[in-house]
């Protein structure tokens, strides 16, 4: 109960920072730009995954840490109030990780829904891509929360491994994994290769929307493992619940660490 | 009543609180000084349960706070820093805690007036000057009544008027029979405000007693005498 009073006040204190909004525009531009160049046909719905996967990570996994700095006072205050740890942490993580989901999701929407989009293309991938966006937020901003829990004295550490992080997993791996392709080419590499697209929560988001999508080959040397080795169904509900696992190890941490912590 | 029990709290491999055994006495005003570092405020955020004992435990009114969190229901804190969500108005903030301390007090109303802000209650925080903020601190421990309060250097950022008001409050509250535990680095107010005194360097107790007691030990007229003496014998 005493979680969803902190949660009611930080959406509040959010919006008037205008931040937030800003944040859901730029998602509506983007997608009514995508929706019309790419005639609101799946072409559209694939940049805008595109553009969503690289920036949803970014925002989530710093914003959720600079968030953690940013109250640290506040935090406290509260601490000194009759309320337990856990009701908190989920109070401060829901207060920002929902907002942020809600604004990609209702930014996104909107031109599909102006444009027509929403009728003439399937409603399964736009559910989806919607789903996968609010999947990543939740999941990148726990990221960052745990960054900024593990580095709480020092924030320009925090904020340094968040950023290293986020670059590492949505431009660096997909360079390593091709590397890698590369050198052991000769070899039966597909089972690692699995393994390696299991291991980044964008890869799997990434392997996700090639799979609803049917253009594997087009996009990654792991996508089109995955799409072999799985077959479409199968590959979804496997890298689904991989993403899950993502989504709960890191804010199970957090908690634990959020529990433990003195403030 | 608040009674610390060999508490021990270690920050990496430095010893900030030593084994300390206190008792707070219920219904007066306990005053904790000692030089900057010496475990004050480490103290007082054990208490509220912001900082985890390394070991040892403090019990209020006999029941052991490790895990708990009801009992700050009869905690109010002031701390020394005090930051708020920079776009919440103050009457805003003031509905949030009582929000979530289940409360519908309208004490809040009556401290505001009583700092001359009850004009400010639709600003937001950032709008506000350091003193404000400090004052904001000071209406948000008080206003739930609470049997115990707690002030971390309180009047730092205060100008004298407002100084001068807050002590004349915490007099108040004092009389009503609350417990009072405050740190300062004024002197002179902690001799105004406070009967019992504790002494902390490195995180040892050096003194633990009636001011009073202190101050005829050391064969002082003021506190600041005692106390600086006191200080002078422990780095000798």
């Amino acid at each position: 109960m005493k979680s969803l009073t902190i949660l009611k006040y930080q959406w509040k204190d959010l919006l008037r920072g205008k931040w937030i909004v800003g944040y859901g525009l730029i998602y509506l531009l983007i997608a009514d730009a995508m929706i019309r160049f790419g005639n609101a046909g799946p072409k559209a719905m694939l940049s805008i995954s595109n553009i969503m996967l690289l920036l949803i990570p970014l925002v989530g996994i710093i914003y959720g840490a600079l968030y953690l700095y940013q109250t640290r006072e506040f935090t406290e205050l509260l601490l000194a109030q009759p309320i337990d740890r856990p009701s908190l942490f989920w109070g401060l993580f829901g207060g920002l990780a929902v907002p942020l989901a809600v604004a990609f999701a209702v930014g996104t929407a909107i031109p599909m829904i102006y444009t027509g989009m929403i009728i003439t293309a399937s409603t399964q991938s736009i559910l989806l891509i919607l789903l996968l966006g609010i999947v990543l937020t939740l999941l990148f901003t726990g990221l960052g929360f745990w960054f900024a829990l593990k580095f709480f004295e020092d924030r320009v550490k925090g904020l340094g491994f968040a950023l290293v992080s986020w670059l590492f997993l949505a431009v660096l791996y997909d360079g390593l994994v091709l590397l890698a392709v590369f050198a052991f080419g000769d070899y039966p590499i597909e089972k690692p290769m699995l393994a390696l697209a299991l291991a980044n929560p964008i890869d799997l988001a990434r392997i996700t929307v090639l799979l609803e999508f049917d253009i594997s080959a087009l996009m990654g040397y792991t996508g089109a493992v995955f799409n072999r080795f799985f077959g479409s169904l199968m590959g979804i509900s496997v890298a689904f619940s991989c993403l899950m696992l993502w989504l709960g190890i890191p804010l199970w941490r957090s908690q634990r660490q959020f529990d433990k912590k003195d403030f | 009543m608040i009674s610390i029990q060999r508490l021990r709290k270690d920050f990496g491999t430095r010893t900030v609180l030593n084994e300390l055994d206190l008792e707070i006495p219920a219904g007066q005003a306990t005053g904790i000084v000692g030089p900057n570092g010496s475990g004050k405020t480490t103290t007082i955020k054990a208490l509220l349960g912001l900082v985890k004992p390394t070991s040892g435990d403090i019990m209020v009114d006999g029941k052991s706070i490790s895990g708990e969190w009801e009992y700050r229901n009869k905690i109010g804190y002031m701390p020394q820093i005090a930051r708020y969500p920079e776009n919440m108005t103050i009457g805003e903030l003031f509905q949030f805690i009582k929000n979530m301390r289940g409360s519908d007090t309208n004490r809040d109303r009556e401290l505001l007036e009583y700092f001359e802000l009850d004009n400010e209650i639709d600003k937001r925080m950032r709008a506000l000057s350091g003193g404000m903020r400090q004052k904001v601190g000071a209406i948000l421990a008080m206003m739930f009544d609470p049997e115990i309060l707690i002030f971390d250097e309180p009047t730092a950022g205060l100008d004298p008027k407002s100084s001068v008001q807050f002590k004349r409050l915490v007099h108040r509250e004092k009389e009503k029979g609350k417990t009072v535990l405050l740190t300062s680095h004024i002197m002179s107010e902690i001799e105004e405000l406070t009967d019992h005194l504790i002494f902390i360097v490195e995180g040892n107790i050096r003194y633990d007693g009636p001011m009073r007691e202190l101050m005829e030990l050391q064969q002082e007229q003021r506190l600041e005498g005692a106390v600086a003496k006191m200080m002078e014998e422990t780095a000798a």
